[in-house]
């Protein structure tokens, strides 16, 4: 059981709030009518899964319903921290922000 | 190999069951094989089993990290059915089914199959509209499948509630009577055994490190125990593992690893003499030989290696169980654990080549390869004895993600089982 520190309402919150929704700064190729079918489904589907540190999306679902990113250890599940979307993953917090 | 039979038994009972031989050697590897298999769960020990037996190639290796089977084969809730939508995974998995009503024989070790038949219930108009979809392609692919209505269900588990006054109520059912459980851990030591009378060499307690590469194909492995193991052939069966396998080899899969919960109850009386699962609410259940419920989850969402979730989840599971079973409300539950499922984007396996020349890969069963293992491991052994897929594995190639030629089960594997 996560507690999962939302970064926009300043709490430490249970993680039966949140939905996980994947790995982050997953960038979608900028010109996709002109990607290989290689490009493409690299995008689509392949994943690095690391076990260790990862970056991943969760969204507030049951709270502010923002979008946010995590680093979570996918071994130890111990949890770094979070951070805004646009801020990076060094900046990763579990206290501080404004409510 | 001494063969087991009644007989036996009785023979060894004269000595008090003190000289009955081990079941398998535990020898040391070898600086070469012919083929390399990483990972001795049940998928491994199957492709190393027909990879002696069918192919006769026995200079092979299983190179298990823990112990055999100790990996998902330990931990799933042993569902083995054949009912899949689409024909290239239908004719896979009742390839399996077709090897499993055999296999105990085959094998000379009793794996406890017993076909107590599969219900998958409908909960609404379009649950029941896709259960008559895949009973029909199911028929068309010679595949024993019934659609039940809400009568033709309660007939045959009557201490299920369906009442039409519940939540979600049972709208009917797929039925596929051949369908039904195994004994897991009897799966992964019969092909074991039997893999070992053959001459496969099984290396226990060898973590794989990296894998070693010459020129873009790969030579062997390098191993934490043993150091560097030469094969001309790798096949990786490491299941959950699968993506960190890869990362070895410079490549990434359309994989992500998740963990998958079960529970069992305390033993009860015989009350549940077949196997129900619902897409809808979410569970599955069936009632070991031993007498316990045996109970399954969703996955966990997150991406997880750490082989247990989140409490959540089987709260999650136990509503839904609660839901159709008021009857066992009040079992209490004894045991619960996770695995690690290797999920991919349509549900179904990758058994591939790769990248790298000489190195396949069998892995992307997530929640549901028990029911594959012999069919997994029959098409795996052609692949790596041949270099190159057979018929029934062709559509599961790794490349299918970049042609678009996706096998989407999310329908018929769309719980985890
Ligand atoms: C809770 C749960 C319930 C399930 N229920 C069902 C069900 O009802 N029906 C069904 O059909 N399927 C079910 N499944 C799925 C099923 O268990 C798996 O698909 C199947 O067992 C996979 O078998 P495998 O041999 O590929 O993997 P595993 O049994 O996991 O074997 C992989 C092996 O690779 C080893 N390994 C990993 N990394 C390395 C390394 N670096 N070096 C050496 N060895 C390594 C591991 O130790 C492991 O033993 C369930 C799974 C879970 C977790
Ligand atoms: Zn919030």
């Amino acid at each position: 059981m996560f507690r999962i520190y939302c970064p926009y309402c300043g709490e430490l919150r249970e993680e039966e709030e949140f939905h996980p929704k994947g790995p982050a700064h997953l960038a979608r190729p900028a010109d996709p009518d002109n990607c290989t079918d290689e490009q493409w489904g690299d995008f689509l589907y392949f994943r690095d899964n690391p076990r260790g540190l990862h970056n991943e999306l969760w969204v507030h679902a049951l709270g502010c319903r923002k979008f946010f990113n995590v680093t979570r250890d996918t071994q130890t599940y111990l949890i770094k921290g979070s951070y805004r979307l646009g801020e990076s993953p060094d900046q990763a917090r579990t206290s501080g922000d404004q409510a | 190999m001494q063969r087991y039979s009644g007989f036996g038994l009785l023979r060894h009972a004269m000595s008090h069951h003190e000289n009955w031989q081990r079941v398998w050697r535990n020898p040391k590897p070898k600086k070469q094989y012919d083929v390399i298999i990483v990972g001795g769960g049940g998928h491994g020990l199957a492709t190393a089993y027909y990879l002696a037996k069918v192919h006769n190639i026995t200079n092979v290796a299983v190179i298990e990290k823990g112990y055999l089977g100790g990996g998902n084969t330990a931990r799933n809730t042993t569902i083995v059915r054949s009912n899949y939508l689409w024909d290239e995974s239908a004719l896979l998995y009742e390839h399996a089914m077709k090897l499993w009503e055999g296999l105990s024989q085959d094998l000379n070790y009793n794996v406890m199959f017993s076909q107590r038949g599969v219900l998958n219930l409908g909960h609404t108009l379009q649950d029941m509209r896709d259960i008559e979809r895949r009973v029909n392609a199911n028929r068309l692919n010679g595949i024993d499948s019934v659609a039940l209505d809400t009568q033709g269900v309660q007939e045959i588990v009557p201490i299920m509630d369906c009442t039409t006054s519940r939540r979600y109520p049972i709208l009917g059912a797929s039925w596929q009577p051949r369908a039904g459980v195994a004994r897991h851990d009897a799966v992964a030591w019969g092909y074991a055994r039997a893999a070992d009378a053959l001459g496969v060499d099984l290396i226990q307690q060898c973590e794989v490190t990296d894998i070693l590469t010459e020129d873009g194909a790969a030579t062997g492995v390098m191993t934490k125990e043993y150091g560097a193991i030469k094969g001309d052939r790798i096949g990786c069966v490491v299941a959950g593992n699968s993506g960190v396998l890869a990362k070895m080899a410079g490549f990434r899969l359309p994989i992500e690893s998740h963990p998958l919960q079960a529970l069992v109850s305390e033993p009860i009386r015989p009350i549940l003499d077949t196997v129900v699962m619902s897409n809808q609410v979410h569970g599955y259940i069936s009632q070991s030989d031993k007498g316990d419920l045996v109970i399954g989850a969703g996955i966990d969402g997150y991406n997880g290696y750490g082989q247990r979730g989140s409490y959540s989840t089987i709260e999650h599971t136990l509503q839904a169980i609660v839901e159709l079973f008021p009857i066992f409300s009040r079992v209490r539950m004894n045991r619960q654990w996770g695995g690690i499922v290797d999920t991919t984007p349509d549900a179904c396996p990758i058994i591939s080549d790769t990248p790298v020349e000489n190195l396949f890969f069998n892995c992307g069963w997530g929640t549901g390869g028990f029911k594959a293992t012999p069919g997994s491991g029959h098409v795996f052994a052609q692949t790596l004895a041949k270099g190159k897929a057979s018929e029934l594995a062709k559509p599961f190639s790794m490349f299918r993600f970049h042609t678009g030629a996706l096998v989407d089960e999310h329908g018929a594997a769309g719980v985890a089982h």
